[in-house]
């Protein structure tokens, strides 16, 4: 299983790295929600750094949607989908490649993302141990969820307009919680943060657990 | 009915296979022995990528008898062994396009356990290991993508290879590649089955040809002996490795790709 996702995985970042999508326009893209809600928010800045971790996690939101989008988009054409039904691979291997793929994306966006509230937002960055802690485990709970409904809506000829509508309600307590622990974290009550942490790993528990054990079913009806 | 074939490599018995609620498989009977190339035919519609589809489990057998590979297709856990076992070459390529030539082959040879030597010696079988094997597959012509995907499936080394119109898109040269291709793969043990509208060319590498019209075998032929591993071509410039013995260490020879 362990072998088949690293296979997965490779192959997914190497798409990625030959088509330069993540590069050329989710980052981008993230970015500019960023630059939209500091737009939005600028007569009052302090309202705008208040929000930072809502605004930042939002923008994490969006860019994951187009990561999951991308992820399936390529195995919906010419075959792909049957040629994986075909190859032998572990359903529950090919799971984790794609969700670790997106991880990995998502969480090279994050990076880019915090940067970028701390330029546009002047947000001084502290708990850094709760920070990457939260990034990590909401990370993994979202590259999982989205990897279960991104299979879920590959097949179907609206995939692009359904993912969002099945994936966003499923992932708030993602937003809740990774939020909660930002600012946390940002206002140095890190104790406060921890239990959201908590909440954040149990998700990505539950996803990654259920998506070793239904991909293969998913894949099969898709 | 269908003559019965000893050793079937596929076994198929009043088979019914739906796409939704329409029976694109309605009562089939085939048997095609080890090391058999059976050419099938038959119009538009008249069921022949069902079948292939069917035979490599990826579409449910609702009724009938279906074995193939000594898998019942009619059981989902079967159907999922034996697409370990065969090698569908459709109308899709199974081809990504942002990733090379070599990539892709690569890709799909090490998923069913394939080494990276293998699938070079296959792109090397299908002439794609020179100035080709680095170029993304977007940028292919429709038959180098096919190419392609035949080197993928040559990588992979299957006991049941289902060939939908191996021969579309091709030029001459690549045809030629395509025949030697199954002449040896049957050669050495592998059972064809090939569906195409090519009769002259097909019909000339088959051992046998059966035609299906509205999801029924029509007029089937007399199964001929299977090939014997000496019938190989002595020409045929690189043939494709044959199905190994069991080896408990590798994955079922297997092929991902289409």
């Amino acid at each position: 299983m362990f072998r088949d996702a690293a296979l997965v995985a490779g192959k997914d970042l190497r798409v990625e790295w030959r088509s330069r999508v993540t590069i050329n326009q989710v980052a981008p893209f993230a970015v500019l929600v960023l630059i939209l809600f500091a737009f939005a928010l600028d007569p009052d800045r302090g309202v705008l750094q208040q929000a930072t971790a809502g605004l930042f996690w939002v923008a994490v939101l969006f860019s994951a949607l187009l990561a999951v989008q991308r992820a399936f988009a390529i195995e919906s054409v010419d075959g792909n989908r049957d040629a994986l039904r075909l190859s032998g691979l572990d359903p529950a291997g090919i799971f984790l490649g794609k969700a670790s793929a997106v991880a990995l994306e998502l969480a090279g966006l994050e990076a880019l993302l915090l940067v970028g509230v701390v330029v546009l937002y002047s947000t001084t960055l502290s708990g850094w141990l709760l920070l990457v802690t939260t990034c990590v485990v909401a990370t993994i709970g979202l590259a999982a969820a989205g990897s279960l409904y991104g299979v879920l809506a590959a097949g179907l000829r609206v995939r692009e307009t359904l993912l969002p509508l099945l994936l966003l309600p499923v992932v708030a307590p993602v937003l809740l919680g990774a939020t909660r622990a930002f600012e946390a974290a940002f206002g140095q009550t890190t104790a406060d943060g921890w239990s959201w942490v908590g909440l954040l790993t149990t998700f990505a528990v539950i996803y990654v657990a259920f998506g070793v054990l239904a991909f293969g079913s998913l894949l099969e009806e898709s | 009915m269908e003559p019965v074939v000893k050793d079937a490599v596929v076994h198929l018995r009043a088979a019914v296979s739906l796409l939704g609620r329409f029976p694109a498989l309605a009562g089939l009977d085939l048997d095609v022995g080890r090391g058999e190339v059976v050419l099938v035919q038959g119009s538009n519609g008249a069921g022949k990528t069902t079948l292939l589809r069917t035979c490599a489990g990826l579409i449910p057998v609702s009724s009938g008898e279906a074995i193939v590979l000594g898998c019942d297709l009619t059981v989902a856990a079967d159907r999922g062994a034996v697409r370990r076992r065969v090698g569908l070459l459709g109308h899709a390529t199974g081809l990504y396009d942002d990733l090379t030539v070599t990539d892709n082959v690569r890709f799909w040879a090490r998923a069913c356990g394939a080494t990276k030597q293998e699938a070079d010696a296959a792109l090397a079988v299908l002439g794609l290991d020179g100035r080709l094997a680095d170029v993304v597959v977007a940028k292919l012509s429709a038959g180098q993508r096919r190419r392609t995907s035949l080197a993928a499936l040559v990588a992979r080394r299957s006991e049941l290879w289902l060939l939908d119109e191996p021969h579309a898109g091709l030029d001459q040269a690549g045809r030629d590649v395509v025949d030697k291709l199954i002449r040896s793969a049957a050669a050495a043990g592998a059972t064809v089955i090939v569906a195409s509208h090519e009769l002259d060319r097909a019909g000339a590498i088959a051992d046998r040809t059966v035609t299906i019209a509205g999801g029924t075998v029509v007029t089937p032929s007399a199964p001929s002996a299977p090939h014997s591993p000496h019938d190989s071509t002595p020409h045929d410039p690189a043939p494709p490795p044959p199905p190994p013995p069991p080896d408990p260490t590798r994955k079922p020879e297997v092929l991902g790709v289409p």
